[in-house]
């Protein structure tokens, strides 16, 4: 196998594993095309499995012939490995340095992993867009699905079927397509039931500094409208930002040509800037200093909570249009593939009951984020350790996953799932042996075959004992739209995810289990109590006093 | 009243303080003891009430074309923005409320004229409810090691002491008395908690008078004895909960700390907790930040460090720590002081027996532990609450840092304390109050000169009668976490900012829903099945029996899940209305639904009041219907239009 000639060894006995809140474990050390394995081979202790893939970046200190590698995780997790023999702890080094990170990702771990379970619902299949169409169409006939992406050439990192106006035909599609980002014409997001008030997003249009007009455009966000409507197009950049783009093509929809439309623009920021938030978050929770002033001044300078607040606000503010205002709503920033999404997405959870169910998040993570192309192989290449020169790498779904943890806190009997669907979602976008995050767009996906060659995270998700797992015990199906708060008091740190490694969540998570078992004996005596009711009226039944009329 | 010179003002509007353009309009009353403002929107009856005894500023703003601003800011942290039509009658209220709000004497307070409807037998028992004396037996005191001493029986040794105190076995009259002329206040060392395990003791005092070279042998041996009374130590901790630099300052002072030499084997350590005015200037800060008006999260996260508060909370915590790691895990005795020995002493103590013994961890032993360590030993409430019109120097939160930590380590340990948030703010919000006798007064002394226990109401037998409201449904007495020493982290990422006390009252910024209180409901109906399954059982067993002859007299009770149980979880009904995400663009108001909204469920009027009461302060909807008493015109028939009320007001 051709992983063979970039593993220089591929065991070393006697190497020692340090992991957070775990007894130190001394064994042996295994080097496999895909992962990092100690085992002390005694029954008792924990092997560990590592994925390469979910190594960030890895330092190497000796002391002596003794060699301690730090290895550093895209879960945000730090291990310690202390090996034995200066020339096999440089060899494995090199080795783990080489294996996680392959460029091409047809070496990928999914492409190899073969499912141990049984696939009750193959996941590739769960969330077509022609489904999604069908449910829209209970509701209202003013949309039609259109083809006019089949072979994605109108749009690469649009799926082939798209949901637009009825009356706008694939020719306007195709105009207007070439007057936005990357060919990212508007399409349906959201349909509002309540009000039959739509959401839209789409990449910039692409005005340039001479003010390029499309008829075509213009036309097929009208047709969104209702007669004598407004509807507002929320632009996720500052209006300099927007300004600036026009030099590089770009731009923003102008009041003249768009009269039905009032621009709103919001300061949400970009993938570096929000790569560069991240890693100096995690930097500042990894700080072992105990001073108070240090840890607030570092987790104000990193930003992160300041994101938060501004992609849940801006998020609000569409939902609010939708919902309150009874307009319509566009949402994009320049390609309108990261802070699009992240509005556009949450603002489904705020408006959405059926979002708020394990299924809903899993198809509005299909709808919202892998079909409407967000890039998530080249955001999630990286997370807040790695050494190497950022290109790409962006915490952007991270992002959003952590509002949705932060309306969760606010609304905790309001979701069906619980915190750890939103981590495994987080540990999976960025390391897996499940297919389903690879790639940019649907289109490399289908390049790929992932659908033939690889399994679907939601096979295996979809299955009872994991359904299970993943239930928020307190849920109450809630149909009313969810207003978070989004003051900085309201807004917590996600410890879930970032304080993870760093503090043992024993007392957390004995508080959890008291939880469910308050609300397990609850339901064991209501049953309990019913089928003593049955007993009883059937005793009664039997009585002859009572069978005499 | 003679002070109230305008009982009621018209035409008041009260500001929303997260988006100020939902406004209230109703009629502002001042009554002898309540500020009260009732909204006349058509059909609802909204009121809003503040306990004068609350009210902390007054403040008049410039007046503008719609009104004269007035803003209140109260103890328990609820600011209230009203505006009012003229000048003239914003001054009015403001010196109004400024003289009602400092009262000059005690028997101006509110406690000696809440009267609720309880008759005299049961006011009296009320304060019989809960006593110190049985707190020490439980400790295991007096025994062989520690005696009751009554040498502080008039409070002739120190007047700041409780008259009962228990000392080291060997320690004789004249080594205490020598020590206590020794120490700041005659604050000799005593004991403030003792460890039937191991023997180990928290005792407490004030500072030494040792200046650069003083000493006191009596003071020597009063130590000496201490440690003598642990047997199985060889040597104790003497904790100055100062920073270095205050204590040296001190000694200039001829006060300060002691010399490790002077005593025999004693191992001196400070430990940097800042003093009351550090403390008042931190908080101040920290409430400013609280009531930015729509601040980023910068602004907010700055000002929380800039204002020092969570870095004190972390010393005051860190503090305890060091107490209760010395007498739990290496079983030596610890001799705490400050100064005078009644502020960071105060804390540091309670502090340490919350981690310490379980029992301070349940809603009778946090009232002890309040009672021992806070009232008994004289820390200033009075004072530093300023409950009447004195020095502003005097005032600190120091009780709310101690509140805070217990709240901190309930965020670490959710399953280890019998009550929960509401406890805590309830108690704090009574210590402010001047409802009940508590607090009133600083040390025991006074208190008995001012006949609290004859002529007041005690909070703790109040707070035991609704204790329902008060349990934390994730406690068992038999769970690993309620058991023995606490150990926290106190990482600076453990702390939080306390947003259930700090913004109590801006509850939009409140999770909509509260896991606590529907665990609480489920646990109300989980004991109601538990009687049905009884009953059902019984009534089987019973037919089993009478098979076939006698007819079945009862019927069973068809169960259904009671939608009063589970009403109570589900917060969301009180309107969750968007905040004021738009910075102020859109053109219709934000958040008022233009009309009748199908997601909202419309709000029965009962429940729109109860939403209100817990706006105002928490006085009055927590005493329930005996404190209604005393406002007799407007509880008997709160349904009533405003106007007809107003001769009531005018003739109280």
């Amino acid at each position: 196998m051709e992983f063979a000639e970039l593993i220089k060894t591929p065991r070393v006995d006697g190497v020692v594993l340090h992991r957070p809140f775990m007894p130190t474990v001394e064994g042996t050390l295994c080097l496999t095309g895909h992962h990092l394995i100690l085992s002390s081979r005694q029954d008792n202790t924990e092997e560990l499995w590592l994925l390469h893939s979910n190594i960030d970046s890895i330092e190497k200190r000796f002391v002596g012939s003794l060699g301690t590698i730090i290895v550093k995780c895209k879960d945000l997790r730090v291990i310690q490995l202390d090996i034995p023999g200066m020339e096999e702890c440089l060899n494995i080094a090199s080795s783990i340095e080489a294996l996680s990170t392959l460029d091409s990702v047809s070496l990928m771990y999914p492409f190899f992993y073969r499912p141990m379970f049984e696939v009750i619902e193959d996941g590739w299949n769960s969330f077509l867009p022609e489904d999604a169409f069908k449910d829209l169409e209970s509701m209202t006939d003013e949309w039609r699905l259109s083809d006019v992406n089949k072979d994605f050439s109108v749009c690469p990192s649009y799926p082939p079927l798209v949901a637009v106006p009825k009356d706008i035909d694939d020719d306007t599609l195709r105009k207007a397509a070439t007057f936005r980002h990357s060919g990212r014409f508007p399409v349906l997001s959201y349909y509002h039931k309540k009000n039959g008030m739509v959401m839209m997003r789409s990449g910039q249009p692409l005005t340039g500094t001479n003010g390029r007009r499309c008829k075509e455009d213009e036309k097929l966000i009208n047709a969104t409208l209702r007669p004598g409507k407004r509807g507002y197009i929320i632009d996720t950049r500052t209006i300099n930002v927007a300004q600036q783009a026009k030099a590089r093509g770009g731009g923003f929809e102008s009041e003249a040509n768009y009269p039905q439309w009032r621009r709103i623009h919001k300061a949400l920021e970009r993938s570096n800037v929000l790569q560069e938030s991240l890693i100096k978050l995690v930097e500042a929770c990894n700080d072992q200093s105990h001073s108070m002033d240090r840890w607030l001044s570092k987790l104000e300078a990193s930003s992160w909570q300041t994101h938060v607040k501004e992609i849940l606000t801006t998020a609000c503010l569409a939902a609010q249009c939708i919902d309150r205002e009874g307009a319509s709503v566009l949402v994009h920033g320049t390609e309108g593939t990261d802070s699009t999404l992240q509005v556009t997405s949450l603002a489904q959870i705020i408006l959405d009951p059926a979002c708020r169910t394990i299924r809903g998040f899993q198809g509005l993570v299909e709808r919202e984020w892998l079909q409407a192309g967000h890039p998530f192989q080249q955001r999630c290449a990286q997370s807040a350790y790695s050494n190497s020169k950022p290109r790409q790498e962006s915490p952007v779904f991270l992002l959003f996953l952590d509002c949705v943890w932060q309306i969760l806190r606010q609304f905790p009997c309001s979701f069906e799932f619980s915190e750890s669907f939103l981590v495994l979602l987080f540990e999976h976008a960025y390391a897996s042996q499940f297919g389903t995050f690879l790639g940019n767009s649907t289109a490399e996906r289908t390049r790929l075959s992932l659908p033939e060659k690889t399994v679907s995270l939601w096979s295996w998700v979809n299955r009872p004992q994991e359904l299970e797992r993943l239930t928020n015990p307190l849920y109450e199906a809630n149909s009313l739209v969810i207003w978070p708060s989004v003051a900085p008091q309201s807004l917590l740190l996600w410890e879930g995810v970032f304080l993870r490694w760093n503090r043992s969540s024993r007392c957390l998570d004995e508080a959890y289990e008291e939880m469910v078992h308050i609300i397990e004996y609850n339901k064991e005596l209501q049953n309990k109590v019913n089928s003593l009711r049955r007993q009883l009226a059937q005793l009664e039944t039997e009585d002859p006093l009572l069978q005499t009329p | 009243m003679e002070h109230i010179r305008l009982p009621k003002v018209e035409s008041v509007r009260l500001l929303d303080r997260v988006s100020p353009r939902r406004s209230r309009v109703g009629t502002l009353y001042l009554t002898a003891t309540h500020t009260i403002f009732v909204e006349n929107e058509a059909g609802v009856r909204n009121e809003t009430w503040v306990l004068h005894s609350l009210v902390c500023s007054v403040e008049k703003q410039g007046a503008s074309a719609s009104g004269c601003p007035l803003v209140i800011h109260c103890k328990n942290f609820q600011v209230l923005h009203f505006v009012l039509p003229r000048e003239r009658e914003c001054h009015d209220v403001q010196l109004s409320l400024q003289r009602l709000s400092q009262p000059e004497s005690y028997e101006e307070l509110y406690c000696f004229s809440y009267k609720p409807n309880v008759d005299e037998e049961e006011r009296r028992q009320e304060w019989d409810f809960l006593g110190l004396k049985a707190d020490y037996s439980r400790m295991g005191l007096p025994n062989s090691l520690w005696k009751l001493s009554p040498v502080n029986r008039h409070y002739k040794v120190s007047d700041t002491y409780p008259a009962d105190l228990f000392v080291p076995e060997s320690a004789t009259p004249p080594v205490i008395v020598g020590s206590s002329k020794f120490r700041s206040r005659g604050r000799f060392p005593t004991l403030s908690y003792y460890s039937k395990e191991n023997h180990a003791a928290i005792c407490r005092s004030s500072q030494p008078l040792s200046g650069f070279s003083a000493r006191c042998l009596e003071d020597e041996q009063m130590l000496e004895a201490i440690l003598r009374s642990n047997p199985r130590s060889d040597f104790m901790y003497v904790v100055d909960t100062r920073p270095k630099l205050n204590a040296i300052a001190n000694r200039a002072a001829g006060k300060g700390y002691e010399n490790e030499d002077n005593y025999s084997n004693i191992k001196f350590q400070f430990l940097g907790i800042e003093n009351i005015h550090v403390m008042r200037n931190s908080q101040q800060k920290m409430l400013e930040v609280c009531e930015l008006r729509s601040p980023s999260m910068s602004d907010f996260l700055e000002g929380l460090e800039s204002s020092g508060w969570l870095k004190h909370i972390k010393a005051v915590l860190d503090a305890g720590i060091f107490i209760a790691k010395a007498v739990a895990e290496e079983g030596v005795s610890v001799l705490v002081h400050c100064s005078d020995g009644w502020d960071r002493t105060a804390q540091v103590c309670s502090v340490a027996c919350v981690l310490l013994d379980p029992y301070y961890r349940t809603l009778r032993g946090l009232m002890v532990l309040i009672e021992k360590d806070w009232i008994s030993f004289g820390h200033k409430f009075s004072h530093r609450c300023n409950h009447l019109v004195g020095d502003p120097k005097e005032v600190s939160p120091i009780i709310d840092q101690f509140l805070e930590c217990v709240w901190q380590l309930m965020e670490q340990f959710p399953c280890a304390f019998e009550f929960n948030e509401r406890f805590l703010i309830t108690i704090h919000s009574h210590i402010y109050s001047c409802q009940y006798g508590n607090f009133i007064g600083n040390n025991q002394r006074e208190r008995i000169e001012l006949g609290l226990r004859e002529r007041t109401h005690s909070l703790w037998s109040y707070l035991w009668t609704n204790q329902a409201d008060y349990i934390n449904p994730l406690y068992r007495p038999d769970h690993s976490q309620t058991q023995g020493l606490l150990r926290p982290s106190t990482a600076p990422y453990c702390f939080k900012f306390w947003r259930g006390l700090y913004n109590r009252f801006d509850r939009g910024m409140h999770p909509r829903q509260s896991v606590e209180d529907y665990l609480s409901a489920i646990q109300e109906e989980t004991q109601q099945l538990e009687e049905q399954l009884a009953s059902h059982k019984q009534k089987i067993a019973q037919l089993e029996q009478e098979q076939g002859w006698r007819s079945v007299t009862q019927k069973a009770v068809g169960f259904d899940k009671s939608p009063t149980a589970w009403a109570r979880g589900n917060d969301l009904s009180l309107a969750n209305t968007p905040q004021d995400y738009t910075g102020g663009f859109l053109t219709s108001s934000p958040c008022q639904p233009k009309t009748p909204d199908s997601s909202l469920i419309l709000l029965p009027k009962d429940l729109n009041q109860t939403s209100e009461s817990n706006l105002s302060n928490g006085s009055d909807q927590e005493s329930g219907i005996a404190d209604l008493s005393c406002r007799s015109p407007l509880s008997e028939d709160s349904t009533r239009d405003a106007d007809s009320d107003e001769a009531a007001y005018s003739a109280a």
